[in-house]
């Protein structure tokens, strides 16, 4: 099974060690996994700011790329959806091009969903011990339903607590663009969710936010931390399942052979 | 209403430091959104909510296919049970219209039921200015009245950004009664209130939930019973709403009526439904002598046939706000005109202008929890975005925007370049860390902080390698492993 892997331009710069969690949980599954060289994005900023050309270029770069392979996966809810329910209508300009984003679009999974419904893994690498609290990125959540894989892959980690904090389904207040267009609102939506996560903190002992989104993820660790709390983890869930939490990282864990 | 939507920003900005305003909204955040939950649980157990939503989407679909046809049948059926329907080209034509009824039955005084089409027509400035007093009956818009006629904040809960204290206060000063802190207590006193107004209006202006087009009928949708004294205890009837709440029939009508109260607040029905017929007939013991419609246009045809269509299923539940994470933030006001949320980030710039409303498209993080709880399955976050492709596309968008998003794509179109720039920007980011990882002030991107009032901060967390994934992973590929730093 030849699994291509879109990192996604986010966790390419900002946190690599999703990208190698990620290679990790796939080629411990048995899948051949391939990272094409040549990744970048794949056009959502462009997309959601209303420049479809701009967007569009970038899918079609996409879809080349990952052509060749019997799946394509990534590591975000929010890219993956982009491919899988925005593809269709930002080519809808060349029927040609339209078939072929339908095509990659059925090949392509957000991680979670991949490793749960189709690889069906049954045990993970990585260790835990404590408490978490997970909040649900929304655009896994509501185009693609990502709410009980990831829950399910965590459940596989026995020193791992679950404890679910209020509006977990709420939005941080990333939202791309907005987080800077309107970054007074944005800060003060990503408050309320940190607010929800110092509750799990105090009244679970909860010791990380755990997450499926880059956006989020430097939008909730970025106000926990000029809140003062730098104690708080906030960590992908592969990273956690690849046992490659806290790793903070000059040296890099190599992927598996 | 004067349209203040392009100042969205600065209002929003007001509304982050009002204190006051910020518990009332965390007072309000989860009430609505855990009713309709509850109601929605509960309807799953005797029926399938899913399959209601999508019959009452393909309701509000089918009708908007042939409105023509239906506000015609609508227009028949009511002039046949003596009612006379007019038509309203825009809002200002709208409040001539009941000028001009006010002056054929020598109207001094009328009483109003809750209207948004009303706002959209500056209604009660018009009439006021013209010699009519018109007096507010809905408990939430009576309280905006008073006070100094603000405009409502919720279509469905007007005065929703006031507690309960500072409605006391309001009474007090305004009532010059004993200031009063039990609610009933403060109900009862605005009864007392409006109680005469009922009896001495010489007319009744109500708006209308729904129009059916097979009796001629306006379903109108209320929980405090002003409504059906509105609608039947002064001489003359006036019903204005928009030309788009047409449905072809009374079964129609019953399955959106599933949908309406539940979405809106979490009630699986809302203490009165009435359907209201024709004039007071010769057997009828009560009913008003005159009846008449107002249908409004005022920018909604110009929506048929176009992207924006979807959006005249709307049947105003207020479920999209009350779901809004950025509604739930900053409250309705800062959206500036009649209606605020995610319908009317999609309404005011596609009933006023793109140019009248530039940020509202933007003001969204397109979350997606307006179009998962929205009764009649308007897809809100299409919307908006259609609306940025159309800022774009009319070149209404700023030309810094317009270059980063151009410099992105051309950029990422040129994976070499791409690589070599991003690693510089990743060194540049982590050259300005602490000890946490954290970058306080990120260059050229001073939005990120927020800031503002309260000292909303944020960081951003720096890149955590030195190296990019993908430079990373190709130098592990080529068995050189050594780490660089």
């Amino acid at each position: 099974m030849r699994v291509g892997l879109f990192v996604t331009c986010l966790a390419d710069m900002m946190r690599p060690s999703i990208g190698f969690a990620a290679l990790q949980l796939l080629q411990r599954a048995g899948c051949e996994v391939v990272v094409p060289q040549t990744q970048t994005c794949c056009g959502q900023p462009g997309w959601n700011a209303g420049d479809k050309p701009a967007a569009g270029a970038l899918a079609q770069k996409l879809i080349g790329e990952f052509a060749d392979c019997d799946y394509v996966v990534l590591p975000s809810g929010s890219c993956a959806g982009m491919i899988k329910t925005h593809y269709a209508e930002l080519l809808d300009d060349s029927p040609l091009w339209q078939s072929r984003a339908a095509a990659l679009s059925a090949r392509t999974y957000e991680l979670s969903d991949f490793l749960v419904s189709v690889l069906k893994v049954a045990t993970v690498p990585g260790q835990y011990r404590g408490c978490v609290t997970y909040h649900d990125a929304c655009s896994g959540l509501r185009e693609l339903g990502i709410k009980a894989q990831p829950r399910q892959l965590l459940g596989l980690l026995p020193g791992l607590r679950l404890a679910e904090m209020a509006d977990c389904e709420t939005c941080c207040g990333f939202g791309g663009a907005f987080s800077v267009k309107f970054g007074d609102i944005s800060a003060k939506m990503a408050d309320s969710k940190c607010e929800h996560v110092q509750q799990m903190v105090q009244q679970q002992g909860a010791s990380a936010v755990v997450l499926g989104d880059l956006g989020c993820m430097l939008n909730i660790e970025g106000r926990l931390r000029a809140c003062g709390d730098t104690n708080t983890a906030v960590l992908h869930w592969a990273e956690v399942l690849a046992g490659k939490q806290g790793v903070v990282t000059e040296s890099m864990s190599e992927p598996e052979a | 209403m004067q349209i203040q939507s392009m100042h969205f920003k600065a209002r929003a900005g007001a509304k982050l430091a009002d204190q006051v305003l910020q518990q009332n909204l965390k007072t309000f955040k989860g009430k609505f959104v855990g009713a309709r939950a509850a109601a929605v649980a509960d309807f799953n157990t005797i029926g399938d909510w899913e399959a209601v939503r999508s019959a009452g989407a393909a309701i509000r679909q089918r009708t908007l296919q042939q409105l023509d046809v239906w506000i015609e049948r609508f227009e028949a059926e009511a002039t046949r049970r003596g009612a006379t329907v007019l038509f309203a080209e825009d809002g200002a034509e709208a409040a001539q219209l009941l000028l001009q009824i006010c002056q054929q039955h020598g109207v001094k005084k009328l009483v109003k039921s809750k209207s948004m089409v009303s706002e959209e027509a500056s209604l009660n400035q018009v009439l006021s200015e013209a010699g009519v007093t018109p007096v507010e009956t809905d408990l939430g818009e009576y309280i905006l009245q008073i006070k100094d006629n603000e405009p409502p904040s919720h279509i469905i809960a007007p005065a929703l950004h006031l507690n309960k204290d500072e409605v006391a206060d309001l009474f007090e000063r305004v009532h010059g009664t004993p200031r009063k802190t039990v609610i009933e207590d403060m109900t009862r006193e605005a009864r007392e209130q409006l109680r005469g107004h009922f009896l001495s209006a010489d007319m009744g202006v109500s708006g209308g939930n729904f129009l059916v087009a097979e009796t001629g009928s306006v379903a109108i949708v209320t929980n405090e019973g002003n409504g059906r004294m509105v609608t039947t205890l002064p001489p003359v009837h006036v019903a204005i709403t928009g030309i788009e709440k047409v449905v072809p029939t009374l079964e129609d009508l019953s399955t959106l009526l599933r949908l309406l109260p539940r979405s809106a607040t979490g009630q699986a029905i809302s203490n009165y439904v009435s359907l209201l017929t024709g004039r007071r007939g010769a057997q009828d013991q009560d009913g008003p002598q005159h009846m008449y419609f107002i249908l409004v246009d005022n920018g909604r045809t110009g929506l048929l046939g176009g992207d924006m269509q979807p959006m005249l299923q709307c049947i105003r539940c207020g479920a999209c706000m009350n779901h809004c994470p950025v509604y739930q933030t900053v409250g309705g006001h800062a959206y500036g005109w009649v209606y605020p949320g995610p319908m009317g980030s999609v309404l005011t710039p596609a009933f006023q202008g793109l140019e009248q409303a530039l940020d509202l498209p933007h003001a969204a993080t397109l979350c997606g929890a307006c179009s998962v709880a929205c009764p009649v399955q308007i897809p809100l976050p299409d919307l908006l975005r259609r609306l940025r492709q159309q800022q774009t596309e009319a070149g209404l968008r700023p030309w810094r925007e317009r270059l980063a998003l151009r410099a992105w794509a051309w950029l990422a179109l040129r994976p070499r370049l791409y690589a070599v720039i991003t690693g510089l920007a990743m060194h540049a980011l982590r050259t300005l860390r602490d000890r946490h990882q954290m970058i306080g002030h990120l260059p050229f991107v001073p939005g990120w902080r927020g800031g503002g009032p309260n000292h909303l901060a944020r960081s951003m967390p720096a890149p955590r390698s030195a190296q990019r994934f993908l430079s990373r992973y190709q130098q592990l590929q080529h068995g050189q492993s050594r780490t660089s730093q």
